[in-house]
């Protein structure tokens, strides 16, 4: 059996096991399953790109808003035209994807000249400025307060009482699902070689006759399209896109997610998306627990994400620095989706 | 008929000229070794030659196109394979991964199987350990690998630095007769830089002696081998 038809088949088993769960969840748990969907696109695209390109990037974040707002700008354009149809958000989301690719390609230029400390401070510095891009052309993307993004109901088609949640879990999921299939199939191909080989010995490398410059371009611009199509479907998901939810911190918790979840494994990104999701409702729940002044619990909810992931961090690399899906290999025997 | 024109290279370091001036010609199915001290200058010709350094003045012809200013990924699509010393070998790709990579950029995909076939056929000690990583080799594995990792590229002119270095002497031997051998059955041309003088020149055509960037010498490697003033000058034998 040959590897794509390997990594086609475990992606038609997972979608199989995740439409029946989708059944299974209350619509809360699928919208925190579509959530995750989402962040694993970016996780999966970033894994790849810093895992085993080697280049360090601290702008996903900012990439992941590039894809949201294209989505909300074309989705409301597209609603104002009169235009429906699922056909719409897949254009929308195409378009999003499209929008990150050429920001992954203008990051990706600069990047291919910098090495270490300097390409964490170009990818840093649009982390940063990007925000700001909203506020200088408010009349586009309405500063601070963002744009809300429209979303058709679920197709009739699939009944009247069909909860939104579930719906927005099936895109979120099918894009997920899209983006591993791709990447997998891509990691084992002689690009994912050349990305590898870039990484360990550019010398050796580029004696073998690998295009060392091109090489990282592109594996940024792979990367940025797999963030691009995360944030479309957060904005799908929340509805609206704001400059604040696509902060530098959303950045860096994505980087600590790929190296929690094991850095260069897509299945360590896995690990890592569902962290995003369930860490923050884990401290939600423990400060509710808790009696506190309205005033600390916020503060204390703010914060006590970002001081839990840290912590988690620095144990994974203390106990474990494979991530957690390098303590999974360790634990079960051969695993037929060993590399 | 050359497959290599060097005329006049001239290549620095920053301020201070390593090779001063250097000719040197290689025909095509033909062993030309690069003899010298060390700090004569030979890692520098190859890796100028490969174009992993610039030269200064001078001119580098391969199969009559210039190879000044051209880059390394693209001299090796040309047909010039370098294998630097101690080098070549990505560390954390398979034995069956680095020899995908030196023909990555082919697109005759069943010629680089056959290709990387041929290689272990070469090399059977290779073939045993397809799925080991390269830092999980030993040394002389991995010189065959980085000659293997060439050959998949189907060179025609072929750099090697050292290939001996740290090297068992039976298995120098080995190294050194197959490079005969696919001189002669396959034409193919090896500029090979040697401490070990003697096997170098026990299995070249030409020989080409550098000394502090010059050469002082250029001739048969048979000539070369019976000079004794020049034995003892320049190669301390």
């Amino acid at each position: 059996m040959t590897t794509g038809l390997r990594h086609l088949l475990w992606t038609a088993a997972a979608a199989a096991a995740l439409l029946a769960v989708t059944y299974a969840i209350p619509p809360f748990r699928n919208y925190q399953l579509a959530t995750a969907a989402a962040y694993l696109c970016a996780t999966a695209g970033l894994t790849v790109l810093v895992g085993l390109s080697g280049q360090l990037s601290l702008g996903h974040g900012a990439v992941m808003a590039v894809g949201a707002y294209a989505v909300a700008l074309s989705q409301n354009r597209f609603a104002d035209a009169g235009l429906t149809g699922n056909g719409v958000l897949a254009a929308s989301l195409a378009l999003g994807v499209l929008a990150a690719l050429v920001a992954g390609l203008i990051v990706g230029l600069a990047a291919a000249r910098l090495r270490g400390p300097y390409l964490a401070g170009v990818t840093l510095a649009v982390a940063v400025a990007l925000p700001a891009v909203t506020t200088v052309w408010a009349g586009v993307f309405h500063s601070d307060q963002g744009l809300s993004v429209y979303l058709e109901p679920p197709p009739a088609g699939l009944g009247y009482d069909f909860p939104l949640e579930r719906w927005q879990a099936w895109l979120a999921l099918a894009g997920a699902l899209l983006v591993m299939l791709l990447l997998a199939n891509l990691v084992r191909s002689r690009f994912g070689r050349s990305l590898r080989a870039v990484r360990d010995d550019e010398v050796a490398a580029r004696l073998a006759g690998i295009d060392v410059a091109r090489t990282q371009v592109l594996a940024f611009v792979v990367s940025a399209g797999c963030a691009g199509l995360g944030g479309g479907l957060m904005a799908v998901l929340t509805q609206s896109v704001s400059p604040g939810a696509y902060s530098l911190t959303l950045s860096l918790f994505l980087l600590m997610a790929v190296v929690v979840g094991g850095l260069g494994r897509l299945a360590g990104a896995v690990w890592g998306a569902l962290l995003l999701v369930v860490l923050p409702d884990l401290t939600h729940t423990i400060v509710a627990s808790l009696t506190l002044s309205p005033a600390a619990a916020q503060r204390l909810e703010g914060n006590l994400p970002l001081a839990v992931f840290g912590l988690t961090l620095i144990v994974v690399m203390i106990a474990a620095p494979g991530g957690i899906s390098g303590v999974v290999r360790r634990l079960t025997p051969a695993s037929p989706l060993r590399r | 008929m050359t497959l290599l024109q060097v005329d006049g290279l001239v290549v620095g370091y920053s301020a201070a000229p390593v090779l001063h001036g250097v000719d040197l010609t290689v025909p095509p199915a033909t062993i030309v070794t690069v003899l010298g001290a060390n700090g004569a200058g030979k890692t520098t010709l190859l890796r100028t030659l490969s174009g992993l350094l610039r030269p200064a003045e001078g001119g580098i012809r391969f199969d009559g196109r210039s190879l000044v200013g051209v880059p390394v990924e693209r001299v090796v699509r040309l047909g010039l394979a370098h294998v630097p010393e101690g080098r070549g070998v990505v560390a954390e790709l398979t034995v069956e991964e680095n020899l995908r990579l030196g023909g990555v950029w082919r697109a005759d995909r069943r010629d680089v199987r056959l290709a990387q076939d041929e290689v272990y056929e070469l090399f059977p000690a290779l073939a045993a350990r397809r799925k080991h990583a390269g830092h999980q080799l030993s040394g002389g594995e991995r010189q065959m690998l980085a000659l293997g990792r060439a050959l998949v590229a189907r060179p025609r002119l072929l750099l090697l630095d050292e290939p001996s270095l740290g090297l068992a002497p039976r298995i120098t031997g080995q190294i050194m007769a197959l490079l005969r051998r696919l001189c002669d059955e396959t034409g193919l041309a090896v500029l090979l830089v040697e401490q070990n003088v003697r096997s170098a020149l026990s299995v070249a055509d030409q020989g080409v002696v550098l000394s502090l960037g010059r050469v002082v010498a250029a001739a048969d490697a048979a000539q070369l081998r019976d000079d004794a003033g020049l034995r003892h000058a320049y190669l301390g034998f």
